[in-house]
C-alpha cells in the first residue's frame, strides 16, 4: 500500500504565504530575516495581509517591502511614523506599521517616533536594534554601547565626547500615549518566539484601538560587527542583553485578558 | 521510541550562515563543503539520523530556508 506523505507526516515549518519569493540582500545570519518572516507569520495567521500597509524605513530594513507580499510605502529618512500617521488616519480601517533600524528611528527619527508614540497614534513600529548604522558601513548610532568600537568610533565610544546611548523603549515607556512598549531579542529559537508574540500582540493593540504599540528587537549585524554569525549571537546575549534588558516596558492593562 | 522526522533546505536560500548547525539539539545538521549554491555558499543539509522534526533550525533559520516534516504518531513506518 503507498501513502500519500500528507497522512504519513504534518508539516511542521514552511515558508509563510506572505514572504514572496525573494532572495535578500541581508548579509548570512543577519536576523533582519527573521524579523522579517515573523511579520510574514503573524500577518498570515491573523489573515491580515490584505488589511495591512507596511512603511519601510531607510537602512538596511528599506527592501522588506520586496520581502513581504503586501502593499507598502516607502518614507523618507526617518519618516516612516509620520508617513504612517497619515495612511492611518486616513484609511482607519488598515493595519498600519513601521519597520525601522535603530539609526533611522532614534538618530534623524527621533522626532517622528517621539511624538508619534506622545499622540498615542494607533500605529505599530517594529524596531530593529543592532547598535549602528548597518547599510552605511557600521557607523556609530544612539544605541552603540559606551566602549564599542564602530567605523565612526573607532577607539569605542566615550561617552565623555560622544554622550550616552539611548535606551528608547524605557523612554518611551514614560509616555502616556503608549500603549504597548516591549523589548524583544533574536537571538536564539526560544525568544524568537517570545518575539512573535510580541509582535501578535502589538498588531492586537492597534486592532482595538489602544494606540501606539512598539516592539524593539535586538538584532546582530555580523558583516560590521567584524564577527561570524555564531559569535554576533553570543555578543548580543552577552553585551547587548545586560545593557538593553529585555521586557515589558508598558502595557496597557486592555491587553491582559489576550492569551497567546 | 521519539518521533522521526526530516527536513529540506531549499538552496536558492540558504546562506551558510551555521545558525541551524548550531541550534540543532540533536547535532544532525552541518554545511555540505563538497559543494556550493548558486550564491557560493555551502549550504546545510542532514548529516545524520536521528531529525526529530522538533523545527528549531526553522525558527533560527534567517533566510526561511528549511522546511520541517514530523511523521504523525501511530503512523506505521513504511520501510522504504
Ligand atoms: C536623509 C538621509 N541621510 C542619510 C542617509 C544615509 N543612510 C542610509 S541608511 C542610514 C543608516 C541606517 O541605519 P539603521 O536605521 O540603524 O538601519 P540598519 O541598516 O542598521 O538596519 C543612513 C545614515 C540617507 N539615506 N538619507
Ligand atoms: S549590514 Fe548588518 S544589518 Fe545590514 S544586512 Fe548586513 S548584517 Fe544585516
Ligand atoms: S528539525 Fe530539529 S532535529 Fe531536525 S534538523 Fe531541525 S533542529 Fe535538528
Ligand atoms: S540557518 Fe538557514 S541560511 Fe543559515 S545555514 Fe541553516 S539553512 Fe542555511
Ligand atoms: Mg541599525
Amino acid at each position: 500500500m503507498v501513502l500519500d506523505n500528507c497522512e504519513l507526516e504534518t508539516t511542521v515549518f514552511e515558508r509563510p504565504d506572505t514572504l514572496t519569493g525573494a532572495n535578500t540582500h541581508y548579509c548570512p545570519g543577519c536576523t533582519h530575516g527573521i524579523a522579517n518572516r515573523l511579520i510574514a507569520e503573524v500577518i498570515d495567521e491573523m489573515g491580515m495581509r490584505e488589511k495591512t500597509i507596511g512603511v519601510a524605513s531607510v537602512g538596511c530594513s528599506v527592501f522588506i517591502y520586496n520581502y513581504l507580499n503586501m502593499d507598502f510605502v516607502q518614507a523618507p529618512h526617518g519618516r516612516a511614523p509620520a508617513m504612517a500617521t497619515g495612511v492611518k488616519r486616513v484609511l482607519p480601517d488598515r493595519m498600519v506599521f513601521t519597520y525601522q533600524g535603530d539609526g533611522d528611528l532614534a538618530s534623524i527619527g527621533m522626532t517622528e517616533i517621539v511624538h508619534a508614540a506622545a499622540r498615542g497614534e494607533n500605529i505599530t513600529v517594529f524596531f530593529l536594534n543592532n547598535t549602528n548604522y548597518g547599510m552605511t558601513g557600521g557607523q556609530m548610532a544612539p544605541t552603540t554601547m559606551p566602549g564599542q568600537k564602530t567605523t565612526s568610533s573607532q577607539n569605542g565610544r566615550d561617552v565623555e565626547t560622544q554622550g550616552y546611548p539611548i535606551r528608547v523603549s524605557e523612554m518611551f515607556s514614560k509616555l502616556d500615549g503608549a500603549s504597548y512598549i516591549v523589548r524583544r531579542s533574536l537571538h536564539d529559537p526560544k525568544n524568537i518566539r517570545m518575539a512573535k508574540k510580541a509582535i501578535r500582540m502589538a498588531f492586537e493593540t492597534q486592532v482595538r484601538g489602544l494606540g501606539f504599540s512598539m516592539v524593539e528587537l535586538l538584532s546582530i549585524c555580523p558583516t560590521n560587527w567584524g564577527m561570524t554569525p555564531k559569535t554576533s549571537i553570543q555578543w548580543l546575549e552577552e553585551r547587548m542583553i545586560p545593557y538593553y534588558p529585555l521586557g515589558d516596558y508598558k502595557v496597557h492593562p486592555a491587553l491582559a485578558e489576550i492569551k497567546l | 521510541m521519539p518521533l522521526k522526522g526530516r527536513i529540506v533546505v531549499n538552496e536558492k536560500y540558504c546562506k551558510g550562515c551555521e545558525l541551524c548547525v548550531s541550534s540543532c539539539p540533536q547535532e544532525v545538521l552541518a554545511l555540505a563543503n563538497d559543494r556550493i549554491t548558486a550564491k557560493g555558499y555551502h549550504p546545510a543539509s542532514l548529516v545524520a539520523d536521528g531529525c526529530t522534526g522538533c523545527g528549531i533550525c526553522s525558527v533560527i533559520c534567517p533566510d526561511a530556508a528549511i522546511t520541517v516534516y514530523r511523521e504523525k504518531a501511530g503512523v506505521s513506518r513504511i520501510p522504504a
